[in-house]
């Protein structure tokens, strides 16, 4: 396996892009990337792209080979796949990309992720068929709920609060006022959202990332190529994938995502670090409580205790350990197949020094995105 | 959703789930191969006991209240369902038992979906 790094970047504005179609957004974050790499485009060699449900959102399928067309690639006749793993689906595209080259099979190849939501008319819903339809849906459970079950159990368990939720809501609005391309822009108090109307006790219109437009791209490149084409390479040292249980009444343990774990587990190993030595994290904040979970399972704190490093500042922009500088699925929003690639994204400008008013002090940076409630969990560790 | 719906009818109407005789699990809803054991599982259909305790809850506010909770049966098999009480009512703990209710109905077909909720066991 050969070293792989990121040398293109790009992604669209995050939000309700009312007046934007699908193949925009894609177009703009795909010539930002290009842009970002000085490449002209004739040099991409394959494409993956991540997208949960374009025959849902938008009645269209084949949402690759029609990526690849506007990004003005049909000509070059490129390979081009769509991968899907709800909204997982973003991590997954470029970690197919990333196995595409550090496999030797190409050199320098492209991950998009895009979704378009805001024509339909409930985007929480199809988003909720993350889960399992027949026997978690259909009795009731949907996504916010699914998570709601494992938020009252985690306060229950480990004393985590509801103010505690709203503090990781409160960081990441925070951050998102300094990330021009965030679709909430705007700081929050911790009332604000203990006020909020409930969606699904114990969580709150707050707690919830809203479901968004966007689309990202990231263009990586065998390490040699990497070198030739740009002064900044940032290495992907692991992209890791695991699964579990679909449904959270299968699972021994419901405040553990074994897949997170395990796939941490094995992309520590891959980079050779440990978890204390991750730097800058983007996780996946679909709920409050997925921040908190996260925090636990990648290791940043033990099992109860997420709860802690929110209270401490720990995981605030200046801790010692910033988690969604970018604002997070909560501020940035979550264009659901897009949220996965512009993790990368986001990582690969922090480690550049390239994040503006968001810039922290890093050199190892991890990504985790989650599909449904953590029956696909992604981790990438990226270093520069 | 229709046809799907009705062909599992009877495992949502009758709380079966299935056992494997080779790790002692029990899976709902059941399954024809476990998960644990693979190939050497050996998987019988079973019915669930009637009787469990809430393990954890959510009330859901889009509309008409929604108590949708994480239940053990007192065999350990979880399932998650709705209970059918006032949610004021409900607490993590409470003992439930099954109980056969409406679902509402599916789409433009106007089909009424019956299933299994749950209501306070006193
Ligand atoms: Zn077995």
């Amino acid at each position: 396996m050969r070293r792989v790094a990121v040398v293109g970047v790009g992604y669209s504005q995050f939000g309700e892009l009312w007046e934007r179609g699908f193949r925009d957004i894609v177009l703009e974050a795909g010539a930002e990337a290009l842009a970002d790499a000085e490449l002209e485009g004739k040099e991409i060699e394959a494409m993956y792209v991540g997208n949960m449900s374009g025959g849902r959102y938008l009645g269209q399928e084949h949402i690759a080979a029609l990526i690849a067309d506007y990004s003005g690639l049909a000509e070059f006749g490129i390979p081009a796949t769509r991968v899907e793993a709800a909204d997982a689906s973003g991590g997954l595209a470029v970690r197919q990309a990333y196995m595409a080259v550090a496999s030797g099979l190409h050199e320098i190849v492209i991950a998009a992720g895009a979704e378009k939501v805001t024509d339909v008319g409930d985007p929480m819903e199809i988003l909720s068929a993350s889960v399992d339809m027949e026997w978690e849906r259909f009795v009731g459970g949907n996504l916010p709920a699914l998570y709601a079950i494992m938020a009252r159990m985690h306060m229950e368990s480990f004393g985590t609060t509801e103010e505690d939720l709203a503090m990781v809501s409160v960081k990441n609005h925070r951050n998102g006022v300094k990330n021009p391309k965030a679709q909430f822009r705007r700081e929050i108090k911790v009332d604000d959202v203990l006020r909020s109307p409930y969606v699904a006790e114990p969580l709150k219109l707050l707690d919830c990332a809203s479901i968004s437009d966007g689309a990202a791209a990231v263009i990586l490149a065998s390490e040699n190529v990497a070198r030739e084409i740009t002064d900044t390479p940032v290495y992907i040292e692991a992209c890791t994938q695991a699964s579990d249980y679909i449904a959270l009444h299968s699972r021994k343990d419901v405040l553990t995502m074994k897949a997170v774990v395990k796939a941490a587990r094995e992309a520590y190993k891959l980079a050779r670090i440990e978890a204390k030595d991750v730097q800058v994290a983007e996780v996946h904040d679909s709920f409050t409580i997925a921040e908190i979970l996260a925090y636990e399972d990648l290791g940043f704190s033990e099992k109860g205790k997420g709860a802690e490093l929110i209270r401490e500042g720990i995981t605030e922009i200046d801790g010692d350990l910033p988690v969604n500088p970018s604002g997070g699925l909560k501020a940035c929003g979550h264009a659901v197949g897009a949220t996965g690639v512009r993790q990368i994204v986001e990582l690969t400008l922090q480690l550049r020094g390239d994040a503006e008013k968001r810039q922290v002090d890093a050199e190892k940076g991890l990504a985790l995105n989650i599909g449904g409630t953590g029956a696909t969990a992604v981790v990438s560790i990226l270093g520069r | 959703m229709v046809p799907r719906f009705w062909r599992k009818i009877k495992y949502r109407y009758d709380l079966k789930g299935s056992y494997c005789e080779n790790c002692g699990n029990y899976h709902y809803p059941p399954r024809n191969f476990c998960p644990v054991c693979r190939r050497r599982g050996r998987v019988k259909e079973v019915r669930l006991p009637d009787e469990g305790r809430v393990l954890s809850y959510t009330i859901i506010r889009e509309g008409e209240p929604c108590v949708v909770a994480l239940i053990e049966l007192d065999n350990g098999t979880r399932i998650i369902s709705q209970l059918s009480c006032d949610p004021s009512e409900v607490e993590t703990g409470m003992r439930v038992r099954k109980a056969f209710r409406r679902y509402g109905e599916d789409g433009e077909e106007g089909i009424i979906n019956y299933g299994t909720k749950f209501v306070p066991a006193n």
